[in-house]
């Protein structure tokens, strides 16, 4: 069964169509690309996917249920983690304490648990601290954990995000231009880092312009123009299909 | 660079301990004022330092406090250090209440609502509401606080309760900072939508950081009933939230100590400056003006959280 | 009836003096998106301004009572925009780029600021404006005896507003402040000075409740230091109520707040009236936080 079903999404903005009757399907454990001209409504299904916006009609499954209407942190608790296009950290914040954020929702020591430290609270706040150092070694970026934010590189802070994302233990995973910003050297490496995210068994889904990246992580491939689905298969049916061309050709891009 | 802040803390801690033996009871009552905004300063610190909420109304919790000490204490004469708890409470849900419709309302529209609110209650308080308040006149003869038998009435005594509280509050709430509850505060201070989408529930920690601050204004509250023995609605107005405002925000936003020392700078040192007692509004205007342009955050800002280091895999430790 | 109508009339007086006011909060925040949390103190100057030029000059020596009127109104007007803008310079140009909180904490310093210098330079107690300015006849309007001045008052508050809406609808500066509002780094790309339209607003808007101040010292008689404070929370309620940012939006809700306050205060409870304000702008923010006159902003994520 798909991990991840949309059905007939709509979501309007005044008298904008952003998405328009989008339909398509995230298979468990696929690597799927949701590639587009600029303004093609791809972020805004990002968006309805996690709740940030909600659909005018059509409705999101995930794992069969429907999320349409949960907030956005309950989603995220189900499995479904997300990067921000235009980066969303912590900035005054340390490296380590962005990536603390993700593992807010997998641990429940409130107000009155920290004021007595309780034992299940220490325990809780040490493993929360082993996981995020892991994540962060995961992504490569350990060694900028005392670091604040919004010193890293851009790069790094794509990075960091990624981290953040991976430490609410997500199964499923959207990225939104995960290599916005990134030379060859650092596209390659976040390559090497999409696939090993697939193989700890999470579905990744990911907006990129960076057609090097689509076509060699990807082995799905969903076409938006102007808000619609026009096309959807394999890198190489995609690549060969007219009106993919046309609308890659017809539009000029960034 | 060596770390001098330890030192300098423990200093602080001796002189003040020390301080009710050497002033005159004039002095020990300015401390105790300062006392009772420092507790008010870190309890408001949980709302606008760390979860970053522009709340100007904290008078209001603390006004429910002092009134249900007072209130309580004077019909049913019920020890007034037993309505601690119930004084925090009744600000608890005072602040549940309120703060429900109108956390989500963005930075300076939550502001001018939270003013509305210590305006509200201050009319309400004035005019009697449910014919308990006693109208502006206040209530009086609230009795004074006894611990296992022990009269507390002059100031030097009150000056061991209230410190004492302080110091209570400093511990609880450096603990609370450096939680998983202090972290989330912070998220969604710096941006909230970030925060939502890595699973934290803004709208839920919003609410707490309004009750944890509104318990501890109401219980606040209750030491300063006791210590005046007479309330009235005056003591809680407008003004008085945004000296609180003032303190957290000079002193350092999400700074235990910033708070602390904007206590003794807006609430001490005008009274080592009486001679230019009617000037010193006007000067505190001219300074937040300064502040703002020269030193945004504070004069202590906080320092960044220490974690242990991770326990495998070479980390670098504490360079 | 009788009682209507006076309660009626009176609202919309007062409201004309908040809309008036609210007009400043508005313009400020429509260019700033900050709260001008001084205003209210500068049209307690105004009001302050328009008392000590009035016995200083002996105005009332060479001109009739509407003579007095005008030449005041303009001089406390220019006065008061001397001040506004010179307080932009201070203390909100500086902090442009700051985070939002910075302005607003300034605004406040501002505003005890301000205050503060009027208690020092004025005295804390109420003064009272000379009473023999204005008429004190009455005028029958449908068949209820209103004050003459109660009718000036909302005329000219009008009068005011219609002038200011024609300036930013039809005039190059006008133009230039609406697109300022809207967008200011398109309009700094459009090549408006958009440092010259800020301080053109704190020209106008402080000019404006500067106005406010000397009709509340003509109209009531007496006037307060801390009175920027009260009025000027009224008037910013009033910009809310419109929609703040929104001209036709704080004339609106100005009148209507002071139609509401006043009915409240008739039929209600006096000893409610501030709060009726209050809980007016809470109920607001609440349920429609863009106002009646503005328009909803779906937030960008």
């Amino acid at each position: 069964m798909s991990l991840l079903q949309l059905q007939n999404l709509t979501k309007r903005f005044g008298g904008l169509v952003a998405v328009d009757d989008v339909s398509f399907e995230v298979p468990q454990g696929a690597i799927v690309g949701l590639i587009g001209p600029n303004g093609a409504g791809k972020t805004t299904v990002f968006n309805l996917i996690t709740g940030n916006y909600r659909p005018d009609q059509g409705d999101i499954l995930f794992e069969g249920r429907s999320i349409r209407k949960l907030p956005t942190h309950k989603i995220v608790a189900l499995g479904i983690a997300r990067t921000f296009q235009t980066i969303r950290l912590f900035p005054k914040m340390s490296v380590l304490e962005n990536v603390l954020a993700g593992c807010h929702c997998r641990t429940h020591a409130g107000a009155v648990a920290a004021m007595l430290r309780l034992p299940f609270q220490k325990r809780e706040e040490a493993a929360a601290l082993a996981e995020a150092h892991a994540e962060l070694a995961f992504t490569g970026i350990e060694h900028y954990a005392d670091q604040v934010a919004e010193n890293l590189s851009y790069g790094n802070q794509r990075l960091l995000e990624v981290a953040r994302a991976l430490a609410s233990r997500p199964r499923f995973i959207i990225l939104d231009e995960p290599a916005g910003g990134m030379n060859d050297f650092e596209t390659a490496a976040l390559i090497r880092i999409i696939r090993r995210i697939r193989e700890r068994g999470i579905t990744v889904l990911l907006i990129e312009h960076d057609m090097n990246l689509v076509m060699e992580a990807c082995e799905h491939l969903v076409v938006l123009e102007n808000g619609a689905n026009i096309a959807e298969g394999t890198p190489a049916q995609i690549q060969a299909d007219e009106r993919v061309i046309e609308a890659y050709l017809g539009v000029e891009e960034d | 660079m060596k770390d001098y802040r330890p030192v300098v803390y423990a200093a602080f801690c001796v002189l003040l301990l020390l301080a009710p033996f050497f002033l005159n009871a004039y002095w020990v009552d300015v401390l105790n004022n300062v006392g009772l905004y420092a507790i008010l300063g870190l309890s408001l610190n949980i709302i606008l330092g760390h979860a970053g909420l522009f709340h100007m109304g904290h008078a209001a919790f603390y006004a429910m406090g002092a009134y249900t000490t007072a209130i309580i204490n004077t019909t049913y004469q019920i020890p007034v250090l037993w309505l601690m708890p119930i004084s925090g409470l009744v600000a608890g849900v005072l602040a549940l209440v309120i703060a429900r419709p109108i956390i989500h309302l963005r930075g300076d529209y939550l502001l001018i609502v939270t003013i509305g609110l210590v305006e509200i209650t201050r009319i309400a308080l004035v005019n009697n509401i449910f014919g308990i308040t006693g109208g502006s006149n206040g209530i009086f003869g609230i009795s004074r606080p006894e611990i296992f038998g022990f009269r507390i009435r002059r100031p030097e005594h009150f000056f061991f309760l209230i410190w004492g509280f302080a110091a209570v509050t400093v511990f609880l709430f450096h603990r609370l900072e450096n939680s998983r509850f202090g972290r989330a505060l912070n998220y969604l201070r710096e941006d909230e939508t970030a925060a939502e989408g890595s699973g934290i529930n803004t709208a839920h920690y919003k609410l707490i950081a309004f009750v944890v601050g509104a318990v501890w204004a109401g219980m606040a509250g209750n030491i300063f009933a006791a210590k005046m023995t007479i309330i009235a609605p005056e003591s809680f107005n407008f003004w008085e939230s945004v000296i609180l405002f003032m303190i957290v925000l000079l002193g350092g936003r999400g700074s235990i100590p910033g708070v602390i020392l904007g206590a003794f700078l807006i609430a001490g040192l005008p009274e080592l400056f009486r001679q230019f007692a009617s000037a010193r509004m006007l000067i505190f205007g001219a300074i937040m003006i300064a502040m703002m342009i020269f030193r945004t955050e504070g004069i202590l800002p906080p320092r960044p959280r220490r974690y242990p280091a991770p326990a495998s895999g070479g980390g670098e430790g504490a360079s | 009836m009788d009682f209507f109508l006076q309660q009626l009339t009176n609202g919309l007086a007062v409201g004309s003096i908040y809309a008036l006011i609210a007009l400043g909060y508005t313009m400020v925040y429509g260019v700033l998106k900050l709260i001008n949390f001084a205003h209210g103190d500068l049209f307690a100057i105004g009001a302050y301004l328009g008392l000590t030029l009035l016995t200083a000059f002996g105005l009332t020596r060479f001109l009739g009572p509407l003579g007095v009127v005008i030449v005041l109104a303009l001089m406390v007007m220019g006065l008061v925009a001397v001040v506004g803008a010179v307080l932009e310079r201070v203390a909100y140009r500086p902090l442009r780029q700051a985070h939002r909180l910075s302005a607003v904490v300034s605004a406040m310093g501002a505003s005890i600021f301000f205050q503060n210098a009027l208690m020092l330079i004025y005295g804390a107690r109420y003064k009272v404006y000379p009473h023999d300015i204005l008429p004190k006849n009455v005028v029958s309007l449908l068949g209820v005896e209103v004050p003459l001045v109660r009718l000036l008052v909302l005329l000219t508050s009008v009068l005011m507003m219609v002038a200011l809406y024609l300036f930013i609808q039809k005039t190059r500066i006008g133009t230039a402040i609406r697109a300022a509002a809207i967008d200011q780094r398109a309009a700094k790309l459009m090549g408006i000075n958009v440092d010259r339209v800020i301080m053109i607003v704190f020209l106008i808007g402080p000019a404006l409740g500067g106005a406010a101040g000397l009709m509340v010292g003509l109209y009531y008689g007496q006037i307060n230091f801390t009175m920027g404070w009260m009025y000027g929370l009224k008037a910013f309620t009033a910009a809310i109520l419109g929609g703040i940012g929104n001209i036709p939006g704080a004339m609106v809700g100005g009148l209507l707040l002071g139609v509401i306050e006043a009915m409240g205060a008739a039929y209600l409870s006096i000893a409610w009236k501030d709060a009726i304000t209050f809980i007016v702008l809470i109920a607001i923010l609440i349920v429609r936080p863009t106002g009646l006159l503005g328009e909803r902003v779906a937030e960008k994520v």
